[in-house]
């Protein structure tokens, strides 16, 4: 549906996308995912025919967007980064404008109540825009984008200052969308992508470093050997337990403490489960286990892991090949020492905190 | 094309500055009308259309300000440039909405003239003397609306094009006026200049000496091309303008 080849754009001597390829197949909801000034607002720009790249090639369904840029845009449904709202019209007046100006040829009234319907604005329609909060705004912003039911729907962070309950809606809505269109929407939130893509397209400092199913990039992510542990039970004992257990490589009790229950970090070894080995263990003792809590990642793991990833495989790729899957299991257990790491820094960290703290 | 020019038309007449546009223009035309004949006792409306063209150098710059510098910095051009309509067709849909509020507040300042036609008829009813013409020349009114028509469409496809070139409103309106203004005051550069060539230069680029063959009520078709060839040059500047800075 959409093919990007050997994309390139430069700003003056500023390389903003540099030489970006990947194709999006009919039907699939892509995440685009990179910190601030990655280069995706470009891509999407590029994408949209807002802004024409330094070369390369980009088409929608076949059309060159740049032999045929009006054929191509009207397969394009695109909300940016700041929805282009006309601040003294009112919604209705706004979507009408939209209608006209994609020569939508759907009939009129029921096309626009439908997509109001769809982004739940059908009670601020007689509104002006200008007095609308920002969640309104914003799916205003969507609705302009879904007017003339386009193939694709390219949305530029689409949940940014949103309040939490909008996030969830917002995000239910591109999943809808995702069954009936091709939706490609950036972000810089790995929830976001991971909550509502088939595939995520990770682009750091102008260039992709990783294009994954979401499953491979949660599994490389959430392959979480890190979990917070609540067991009602004498500390010392449960702690001296868990570190017999195998499986676990580590154990340490938490200055938590909730009633006669003790939080204790566990982390396991490599590959290993040791959620239910860890509830038969705690039911043979007679000690509860009252919270099992998974410790996560941050953005800042991810692209640190990712990214090193995309500089290792450079790396090897002047070594005899690997195979792919081996670049995997590399990747989560690296993933996995990155954790490891920082975990024992954040420890080192508290600990020198708790002692300065009993001086 | 017509989607953007039936917006901006609406946002003309939804925001202040359509009406403030309109008000203004008639309110100069009807005070520069009233002295320029009625105070003055004469029926030569020539005065008239050509100190309605140094009213021009205010009221264009109040049109066309906002065309594109509104849109830059609402970002709303971005929905515009990825819309399935040419930049052509843009930058033409703003043109003619300006266009048709110009030429329309213009048509409607026509009544000025009915006192003055009403004058030269009573005028006539009572004096004897049949042989000499009494009244406003209708074939070189008619010309000059027709002229101070071309130069308007030239004026805002001038001031189009400087909105073009920023986010900001005011800084738009202020070198509007700028180049307006000096583009009508070169005719009077000309008596200063005792170099005839040179002179014939200035005078050839002038937007007033042109306008003087309307006002004796001759069609000068050279004039009709300069008008319009200089509001086509602006319109394509924008329509570089636009497309340059999706290659910038």
């Amino acid at each position: 549906m959409i093919k990007i080849e050997h994309l390139v754009k430069n700003y003056g001597s500023n390389c903003a996308v540099d030489d970006i390829s990947f194709s999006v197949e009919s039907g699939e909801i892509v995440g685009f995912l990179g910190p601030n000034g990655a280069g995706k607002s470009t891509t999407m720009n590029i994408l949209t025919g807002y802004l024409s790249g330094t070369s390369g090639k980009v088409s929608i369904d076949g059309i060159d967007i740049l032999a045929d840029p009006l054929g191509a845009k009207k397969l394009i449904g695109y909300l940016p980064e700041q929805p282009p709202l006309y601040l003294d019209m009112t919604v209705d007046e706004y979507l009408n404008f939209n209608y006209d100006l994609k020569g939508c040829k759907l009939p009129r009234l029921e096309h626009i109540a439908e997509v109001c319907e769809v982004v739940k604005i059908g009670d601020v329609r007689k509104r002006v825009i200008r007095n609308l909060s920002k969640g309104y705004k914003q799916r205003v912003g969507i609705a302009q984008a879904l007017i003339g039911n386009p193939k694709v729907i390219i949305f530029d962070e689409p949940t940014i200052g949103l309040d939490p309950k909008q996030i969830i809606e917002i995000r239910n809505l591109i999943r809808t969308l995702g069954k009936g269109h091709t939706v490609i929407l950036s972000t810089h939130i790995l929830q976001e992508v991971q909550a509502v893509c088939d595939r995520i397209v990770i682009i750091n400092k102008g260039k992709i470093v990783a294009d994954e199913l979401t499953e491979n990039i949660s599994r490389a992510v959430e392959n979480n050997r890190r979990f917070n542990v609540k067991i009602c039970g004498p500390s010392r004992e449960v702690l001296s337990t868990l570190k017999s257990m195998s499986g676990i490589v580590y154990a340490e009790a938490l200055a938590e403490r909730d009633g006669e229950a003790y939080t204790y970090m566990i982390e396991s070894d490599y590959g290993v489960d040791v959620r239910k080995k860890l509830f038969y263990t705690m039911a043979e003792k007679g000690w509860a286990i009252i919270g099992l809590e998974a410790l996560g990642m941050s953005l800042e793991d991810i692209f640190i892991t990712v990214v090193d990833k995309s500089a290792e495989e450079k790396i090897r790729q002047s070594k005899p090949a690997r195979r792919r899957s081996g670049t995997k299991d590399a990747l989560e257990k690296q993933v996995a020492e990155t954790m490891v790491r920082e975990g024992a820094e954040k420890r080192a960290l508290a600990d020198t905190q708790e002692i300065e703290d009993e001086d | 094309m017509l989607a953007i020019y039936k917006k901006e038309m609406r946002s003309y007449f939804i925001n202040p500055i359509g009406y403030v546009f309109a008000g203004v223009f008639f309110i100069i035309s009807a005070l520069l009308c009233c002295y320029t004949t009625i105070v003055s006792s004469s029926y030569d409306t020539s005065t008239y259309f050509m100190l309605m063209i140094f009213a021009f150098v205010i009221l264009i710059p109040l049109l066309t300000m906002r065309l594109f510098a509104e849109e830059r910095k609402l970002r709303t051009e971005q929905l515009l440039m990825t819309a399935p309509i040419s930049i052509t067709g843009m930058v033409l849909g703003k043109f003619f909405a300006a266009l048709t509020l110009f030429a329309s507040s213009l048509l409607l300042s026509c009544i000025n003239f009915i006192p003055i036609y009403a004058f030269a008829s009573i005028e006539r009813g009572n004096d004897s003397y049949n042989t000499t013409h009494i009244g406003p020349v209708t074939g070189q009114v008619v010309g000059c609306l027709i002229g101070i028509l071309l130069i308007g469409a030239a004026f805002i496809a001038i001031g189009t094009f400087i909105s073009a070139l920023t986010e900001n409103q005011l800084a738009a309106a202020v070198i509007t006026i700028s180049v307006i203004l000096g583009m009508v005051l070169l005719s009077f550069l000309n008596t200063l200049i005792d170099v005839y060539w040179i002179r014939f230069i200035v005078d050839w680029f002038s937007v007033l000496s042109r306008f003087n063959t309307f006002s004796y009520g001759l069609f000068d078709f050279s004039a009709l091309l300069y008008y319009l060839s200089l509001t086509f040059v602006f319109l394509f500047l924008t329509v570089r303008v636009y497309e340059k800075r999706r290659w910038g």
